[in-house]
């Protein structure tokens, strides 16, 4: 089985004549894992010289197995955590910081608690210095988008897992950022919403061209929504493959979508590579149970 | 429900989450632990009347004894002006040990390097029992006001600052984490995650501030000039009016009791994600 070391060599998709917006490039990150009982500190690599590229208004997912680093890479490109090797750039430029031009959704909502559902869309927007009216009104709208018109002034305590999810997403929506980094937001979701909010995800950002690199477990998921798909693995993560998905924009739903020859093809090299991804490559990393 | 009109549109996910609904229980519940109190309050005052009435009338009183001791006290208004002083003294220590606690302790939670430079001062002085230094602040302030302010001031601080510091500490890392994620400066991280996430302890640091103001303000009336509730004890306390004494003891049970309950209802408000 080949493994791509380098980013995708040849561009292909029908993206792919357009600008690299975010460019990830032979990224690593190692862990100091603080030792027991006096044992020196030992180093875990989550993150082996991984490079890939999203170009601007594509949608790309990471997949990969639990503890493969998604959430590390998403967070280091954010710029929450420190890389130790390698450039992630924007447009051309290395970013060291967090910055608005881009956006996060978390895994867990992390909203704040002391802030209603609509104070907590606001939030960017109070510090961009956004006026008061217009951030109400931006937040109604986004309310009403993730159909949670009745919930503007609730606490977060008061509203189930998956609503608060919601306004997680409605909250980095709301600065309009040019790259949304998103971290598995619609696992917690029921089918039923998870299916809305994807069709919404896809509308939205068809109408804003935002680039949106969104990690998945949902193979599924990760089809409907992209443009392409970059497979991870695992301990330390890299790059596996970057596959293609041809399905022109706009999509059909996923339902319909899903009977395609296509898709099933897709899906199953997907899942293989993951599989795959799982068995040794010798000696690649420390051994770490998931 | 599509229907509706807009101002009625109901909140579609009430049900779930209403806590309306959720303290019915818990209604009924208080309801009964309300009147188990209440009995408690009878019985234990009815047996004090009684018991009271045997003992030597130096050693204990009784409520009748107590309640007429205070109508003469409010007769001559002593009681009032004593209360005013006391209060003032209270008040204002307590702003003073708030003001000063809060913004101490926000600074060494955040900050490593005002941690290392005042914990163990701090550390020191809250193991410290400060009545042990009221002789000396006498000699520093005098007998008058500024020293008992000092005293209810000094004693009250610790517990705010502590408190407020280890909320600081405490803010979880996600809160951090999205105000960087959304690239918030130090001030703004500061002023809209730090602060509110840490308020909560800043609330439990005011409760058990206002109940060592209150110790405080009674040693300092004690040893320094006379005047207020701890005077008024002092006073009749040498008359071996012992009836009469427990009128400011109580007095100051129930400002203790008052002022701790305004405390706790202020973090309902201001915390009200930590209520349950
Ligand atoms: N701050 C940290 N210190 C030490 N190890 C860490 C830290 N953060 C993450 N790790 C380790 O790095 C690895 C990757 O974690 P990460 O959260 O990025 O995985 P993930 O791919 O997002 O997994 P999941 O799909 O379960 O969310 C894990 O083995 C984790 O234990
Ligand atoms: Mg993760």
């Amino acid at each position: 089985m080949t493994v791509s070391t380098a980013p995708a060599p040849i561009a292909t998709g029908p993206t792919r004549n357009r600008p690299v917006k975010l460019k990830v490039d032979r990224v690593s990150k190692t862990f100091l894992l603080r030792g027991e009982r006096g044992e020196p500190p030992s180093p875990f690599t989550v993150l082996r010289e991984m490079s890939f590229d999203v170009r601007e208004g594509e949608i790309v997912s990471l997949v990969g197995e639990s503890g493969c680093g998604k959430t590390t890479l998403l967070r280091i490109i954010q710029g929450l955590n420190r890389l130790d090797r390698g450039t992630i750039l924007v447009d051309g430029h290395a970013v060291s910081g967090p910055g608005r031009d881009r956006g996060f959704v978390f895994q867990q909502a992390s909203l704040l608690p002391w802030r209603t559902a609509a104070e907590n869309i606001e939030f960017g927007l109070e510090l961009q210095g956004v006026p008061k009216a217009a951030r109400h009104e931006k937040a109604r709208s986004l309310l009403h988008l993730v159909g949670l018109e009745g919930a503007a002034n609730k606490y977060p305590h008061q509203l189930s897992g998956g609503m608060q999810q919601r306004v997680g997403l409605a909250r980095a929506f709301a600065i309009e950022p040019a790259i949304l980094l998103m971290d598995e937001p619609f696992s917690a979701l029921d089918a039923q919403t998870r299916e809305v909010l994807q069709r919404e995800l896809l509308r939205i950002q068809a109408e804003t061209r935002m680039t949106i690199l969104f990690v998945t477990h949902d193979l599924d998921e990760a089809i409907y929504l992209s443009d392409r798909i970059v497979a991870l693995g695992a301990h330390p993560g890299r790059v596996r493959e970057i596959i293609d998905v041809p399905f022109p924009k706009p999509r059909q739903d996923l339902p319909i979508l899903r009977s395609e020859p296509e898709f099933t093809r897709i899906r199953k090299k997907t899942a293989e590579i993951i599989r795959n991804a799982r068995s040794p490559e010798p000696a690649a990393g420390q051994e770490k149970t998931p | 429900m599509t229907t509706v009109a807009e101002p009625h549109r109901a909140q579609p996910d009430d049900d779930a989450t209403d806590p309306q609904l959720e303290a019915i229980g818990p209604v009924v519940e208080k309801d009964r632990a309300a009147l188990i109190r209440t009995i408690s309050i009878v019985v234990v005052l009815g047996l004090w009347e009684v018991l009271g009435r045997q003992v030597n009338p130096l050693l204990l009183s009784y409520p009748s004894k107590i309640l007429q001791a205070l109508w003469s006290m409010m007769l001559s208004g002593e009681i009032f002006q004593a209360i005013l002083e006391s209060g003032k003294t209270l008040l204002l220590g307590f702003l003073l040990a708030t003001v000063i606690g809060v913004a101490l302790g926000l600074l060494i939670g955040r900050y490593r390097s005002v941690e290392a430079a005042t914990d163990w001062l701090v550390n020191a002085l809250y193991a410290t029992p400060l009545v042990a230094i009221v002789p000396l602040v006498t000699l520093w302030f005098g007998l008058g006001f500024s020293a008992k302010l000092f005293i209810v001031c000094i004693i009250a601080v610790f517990p705010i600052l502590i408190n407020t510091a280890s909320g600081v500490r405490n803010v979880s890392s996600s809160f951090i984490d999205v105000g960087r994620a959304f690239a918030a400066t130090e001030r703004e991280t500061f002023v809209k995650i730090i602060m509110p996430a840490a308020l909560p302890y800043v609330m439990t640091g005011l409760r058990l501030g206002i109940g060592r103001c209150i110790i405080g303000m009674v040693v300092a009336e004690f040893y320094t000039a006379v005047g207020g509730l701890g005077a008024l004890i002092m006073k009749y306390g040498n008359q071996y009016d012992t009836a009469a004494m427990f009128v400011p003891i109580l007095t100051l049970a129930l400002i203790g009791v008052l002022l701790t309950a305004l405390v706790r209802r202020a973090e309902l408000y201001f915390a009200p994600w930590k209520a349950n």
